[in-house]
């Protein structure tokens, strides 16, 4: 935030920060510790979250299902259908994953891949701070905005993770002889040997998994030292940062009229 | 049209075979290669005047069971003379000269009818140590592989040594055996891989041979797509009862009885190319899954190494112990990460408690009241 704005009272119909903490009728933002509204998570990005949530857990189960078969039912064409769910599910994180690709060119600067990949020595340091606070050797967790310089490089891998999970999908896909995935993947099944994409395709799944307990567990931990409305945001959009982050940190900075958009 | 001296026509008639019998061998022949029925006329037209053709057939690192095969072609009469329509002048199972004879009437073949005869190989070929590990007559295997396939009209490697060195050429196998592609690239192969090759395969190249003068259309490994184009699990005749989830789950229980799918039981029938559902072995009687054993997969590249275990759906994953799973080392994972969490959680809880109480000591004797930070501010010390 810059001189001009701080210290002033937002009047109605320009209120930068959407919302301030309730109960005033206006509030002077003076105070580094004050917290404002930050616009950080657009609709394409909670979606995309949301979606890759469900189709991780669907994927995890109905795979783990085709991998070794639990249900010994009467009739019925179980396998048939688990094999049909997981198909669709995978289409569907599919179609996810292109749109938050393209959002990492399109989407606000939270969202954008420069947020992912450390492009300066600030990034770094934070890196290596946010590192140190998990580890117990810093007691201050660096103020972000959005994702952390550990987040972000973490999500890096996750996407690498979810790109071999398509693939090597595909590639089982392409046993089956649909023309256009055979086209597309056909070639690895020969390349690889069939059981090899299996077991990568397996495991990839157990440490997507640990992965989502230690996602969970540290947006907890965060947003309970915090106390900035992290989970939430996912829903909302929105998180509730101190001016001092808003001015400061490493993706703040935020001008008025940009947080109006 | 009057079957010519030495044709297989000829053959057909010493041998008393029936018109009808030959005929249905042609409609079978034309099944096997994926061609439509009108081609079953065409087919025995070309066999009626078939001449014999030469053939050298080499054995390596090999069981001979291929041989086995091959004298046990189904359809014996027809088939059998089909296969007599080649000369065998090579077998070293099957020959009558021993010795220096033997080798001989191999490189008079080799000599007298250059680029005309077909080579058929049979078994792995060692390359480690300069091919030391295989050597028949004094002369390492890989060279006469090199010498005969070298001057074929085509090879034909029959089984999954001569294919990509199959059991002798598996991970800790010392002799380093690969199969015929690997020794002589850029000849004329026909793989026809398998645990042993299904003859009815090697019987179809052959019948395609006679017909087109030409052999069946092959994918990248040289493998014929009418045989090995199609997935296995695909074609099962137990393949409803996957799609239903009805599965055998141990040895002699009701699923097995009933001849539920062997997918738990490791069968790798969902990986495998292969035609056995529908030619079957024996003169069609039977195979493995019908027979009520999971397939392991024996015309797949490297087979031993992909397919094993045997029994179990998944491979192990490399750098554990043999007998771990991917799912231990799933499970070891995720529960590592979740005691690890625990862990930071009850560390960080502590780390937080402390943090208040220090808040608390420095606040108390200040007593300050409006203006400063209010106690359940961020939890970081404040910069104006």
């Amino acid at each position: 935030m810059d001189s001009s704005t701080a210290g002033r009272v937002p009047t109605a119909g320009e209120h930068p920060f959407d919302a301030v903490p309730t109960g005033h009728e206006t509030l002077i933002l003076t105070q580094p510790w004050q917290r404002v509204r930050v616009h950080v998570w657009e609709v394409p990005v909670r979606i995309t979250h949301w979606l890759t949530v469900l189709c991780v857990v669907v994927l995890s189960v109905t795979g783990g299902y085709i991998a070794d078969p639990f249900l010994i039912p009467a009739g019925g064409q179980t396998m048939g259908v688990v094999r049909f769910v997981h198909t669709v599910t995978a289409y569907l994180f599919v179609a996810s994953g292109i749109v938050r690709t393209y959002w990492l060119f399109r989407g606000n600067r939270f969202a954008h891949w420069r947020a992912f990949i450390p492009t300066n020595r600030r990034h770094l340091n934070e890196f290596r701070s946010q590192t140190g606070w998990y580890l117990f050797i810093r007691s201050e967790l660096p103020g972000i905005l959005g994702h952390n310089a550990l987040a972000a490089a973490t999500y890096l891998v996750v996407f690498f993770l979810f790109l071999v999970q398509v693939v090597t999908g595909f590639g089982l896909d392409a046993l089956h002889g649909d023309p256009v995935v055979v086209a597309l993947f056909g070639w690895m099944p020969d390349l690889f040997g069939v059981q090899t994409i299996r077991l990568v395709h397996h495991l990839v799944m157990w440490i997507i998994l640990g992965f989502m307990v230690h996602h969970v567990y540290s947006a907890l931990l965060v947003d309970h030292v915090e106390k900035n409305g992290l989970m939430s945001s996912i829903f909302s959009g929105y998180k509730f940062a101190t001016r001092r982050d808003v001015a400061r940190a490493r993706d703040g900075g935020i001008e008025l009229e940009e947080m109006l958009r | 049209m009057e079957p010519g001296e030495g044709t297989l026509g000829r053959l057909l008639v010493a041998h008393h075979v029936s018109r009808r019998a030959f005929l249905r061998f042609c409609s079978a022949m034309a099944a096997a290669l994926a061609l439509p029925p009108m081609y079953a006329p065409r087919i025995a037209r070309a066999l009626d005047v078939a001449q014999r053709v030469p053939v050298i057939w080499l054995e390596g690192q090999d069981c001979a069971g291929n041989t086995e095969g091959f004298l046990r072609a189904s359809h014996p009469t027809v088939a059998d003379l089909v296969l007599e329509i080649l000369s065998v002048d090579y077998h070293e199972t099957l020959m009558a000269p021993a010795g220096t004879a033997a080798e001989r009437s191999r490189s008079d073949t080799v000599g007298a009818f250059p680029g005309a005869y077909i080579a058929v190989v049979e078994g792995g070929i060692p390359v480690a140590e300069g091919g030391v590990y295989c050597a028949i007559g004094g002369r390492s295997f890989r060279s006469i592989v090199e010498e005969v396939c070298g001057g074929a009209l085509a090879t034909i490697a029959v089984g999954t040594c001569a294919y990509d060195g199959g059991l002798p050429g598996a991970n800790g196998g010392p002799t380093e055996a690969v199969g015929v592609s690997a020794i002589v690239p850029g000849k004329t192969i026909i793989n026809l891989p398998g645990c042993p090759m299904n003859v009815q395969n090697l019987t179809a190249t052959i019948v395609h041979y006679l017909t087109f003068g030409t052999f069946p259309a092959v994918d990248s490994r040289g493998r014929p797509t009418f045989a090995y184009g199609q997935l296995l699990h695909d074609q099962c005749e137990r393949r409803a009862h996957f799609d239903a989830g009805e599965y055998v789950l141990g040895w002699g229980d009701e699923g097995h009885r009933k001849g539920w799918c062997l997918y738990k039981m490791g069968c790798k029938g969902p990986e495998t190319f292969a035609n056995c559902p529908t030619v079957r072995f024996n003169d069609r009687t039977s195979w493995p899954v019908k027979a009520g054993h999971g397939c392991v997969g024996c015309t797949m590249p490297r087979f031993w190494d992909q397919m094993s275990p045997f029994y179990r759906r998944l491979s192990n994953p490399p750098g554990f112990a043999v007998d771990v799973t991917a799912d231990e080392v799933g499970l070891a994972f995720v529960g590592a990460v979740t005691g690890l969490t625990v862990i930071h959680g009850a560390a960080s809880y502590a780390r937080a408690r402390r943090a208040r109480a220090s808040d608390e000591a420095i606040s108390r004797p200040a007593g300050g009241p409006a203006g400063g930070p209010p106690p359940s501010g961020d939890g970081r010390p404040e910069v104006a």
